[in-house]
């Protein structure tokens, strides 16, 4: 779920591009940037849906404290969004509640 | 020295029992001032795991049995009650639960102690061994390493966090007076008046209930009585959600309903430090896979220390103070398990002087 990005980024120093896909969608990122980062600038609304209420969620504290930006990272479910660097190629998808237990199909989604 | 008055009771502890008894003085019409040290405390309510569970209790007393089982069957009607004041689930549910054991040795530890309980046990509540195709049988999920287990059918689990805010939300709609930030320094005796004295004033009542954890050590010397309680580190690790596979509690491994799972099956030292340990998470961690090995691979997100507060047997002590009649002292490693009891019958006993005729097997006379 993409719209008009509600972040905007600073001036910097020149980083290298990379892409990467978001739930089927290439996106275009930045060396450096974390997964969260990467998302947030690219305009994507929520990043997955919480286990307890089935709320929508998305990145928060972009510090690996509050656990919000859970998403399936390269077949990782879980993983934490703001803590994992971007890397070209890399294959995102957001997460329906909860991940599976080890031996079944891996992906929340 | 602005603050304090003059109630009908003062309960000094905002933690799992004291607030349940301050609940239930409310309940009662008293006039109840709660006074609670606040977030520095050390706080065993905040560390929980949340079983509500029979099998292990009443090795040490005999009567710790029956009164477990009094709270359990108590344990359905007080979670609706708490959700009719409060609206909050605190999520009890009654699968039975299991314990499970890793050799030889542990089964044979975990027989003996369920055949010291078992003849104090109704027999619809029995502690029961189990042998590993039973248990595989019962649980598929089990590893290798699992040679047997225990088993109890009232066992059960709930939401502890819930349940604590579920009480002192209880006690607030029952309009009472709770203090936070009050750390009861000394008890004074005035006429007719016990004083618990804190940084900010002095709060009088003719009853005084300390329901205090290990702060009972310190005040329980200002009014003469020995130690009753000790430390013990016990620590667990919290892992991310997962969809929920294990619907019955272990007591060594739970699984919310919303899919976290936790991982305690430790005692530590006896000490008032609480830092968390690496070899203790790598302990947990690796007998929770030897006993559930899809677990492997699922992410530790937290860890915490948190302190039991233990008498010499394990089992409650509830007391009045001898040189201080009106003073008494309520302490348990079982708050969760016994919150209905101590919500009905330690008010009661409070309140009226009426005390449980087995409420009286948990005096300190035990220990002399």
């Amino acid at each position: 779920m993409t719209h008009t990005p509600v972040f905007r980024r600073l001036p910097g120093p020149d980083r290298e591009k990379v892409v990467l896909t978001v739930d089927g969608h290439p996106i275009e990122a930045l060396k450096g940037d974390s997964v969260a980062a990467a998302v947030l600038a690219a305009g994507v609304v929520s990043t997955r849906t919480t286990p307890v209420s089935g709320s929508a969620r998305a990145p928060y504290c972009l510090m690996g404290v509050c656990f919000e930006c859970l998403m399936d990272i390269d077949g990782e479910p879980n993983s934490q969004a703001c803590m994992t660097l971007v890397r070209d190629g890399m294959v995102v998808r957001s997460q329906a509640g909860e991940r599976l237990p080890a031996g079944q199909p891996r992906g929340g989604a | 020295m602005t603050n304090g008055r003059t109630s009908d009771i003062v309960v000094i502890g905002g933690g799992l029992i004291g607030t349940a008894v301050a609940f239930g003085l409310r309940e009662r019409g008293l006039d109840t001032v709660l006074l609670d040290e606040g977030d520095v405390a050390l706080r065993a309510a905040r560390g929980n795991f949340g079983l509500v569970w029979l099998q292990s209790k009443g090795a040490g007393l005999r009567e710790y049995t029956s009164w477990t089982r009094k709270a359990v069957d108590a344990w359905p009607g007080f979670a609706s009650k708490l959700r009719d004041v409060t609206g909050i689930d605190v999520r009890y549910r009654r699968p039975g639960g299991y314990h499970l054991c890793l050799s030889d040795a542990e089964r044979d530890k975990r027989a003996a102690m369920v055949a010291r309980i078992r003849p104090g046990q109704p027999h619809d509540a029995r502690t029961v061994m189990l042998e590993r195709d039973e248990l595989k049988a019962r649980l598929p999920f089990i590893g290798p390493s699992v040679v047997g287990g225990s088993y109890n059918p009232l066992d059960g689990d709930c939401n502890s966090l819930a349940l604590f805010r579920a009480l002192h939300e209880a006690y607030s709609v029952r309009s009472g007076d709770y203090r936070p930030g009050q750390a009861v320094r000394r008890l004074l005796r005035g006429k007719g008046v016990y004083g618990a004295e804190t940084a900010e004033g002095t709060w009088w009542a003719p009853k005084v209930v300390i329901a205090a954890g290990l702060g009972l050590v310190d005040l329980g010397r200002q009014i003469g009585v020995g130690p009753v309680v000790h430390p013990q580190q016990g620590q667990i690790i919290v892992t991310e959600r997962v969809k929920p596979f294990l619907d019955v509690p272990i007591s060594q491994i739970r699984q919310t309903p919303d899919g976290t799972l936790l991982v305690g099956d430790n005692s530590g030292g006896e000490t008032y430090e609480t830092p968390t340990s690496l070899s203790v998470m790598h302990h947990l961690a690796n007998r929770a896979v030897r006993m559930i090995p899809e677990l492997s691979d699922i992410r530790i997100v937290r860890s915490w220390v948190a302190l039991r507060v233990l008498s010499k047997d394990g089992a409650p002590v509830y007391q009045e103070a001898p040189d201080w009649p009106g003073v008494f002292f309520f302490t348990a490693h079982s708050s969760v398990t016994l919150a209905p009891m101590h919500v009905t019958e330690l008010s009661r006993w409070v309140a009226d002087g009426a005390i449980d005729e087995e409420a009286r097997a948990f005096s300190t006379a035990r220990f002399s």
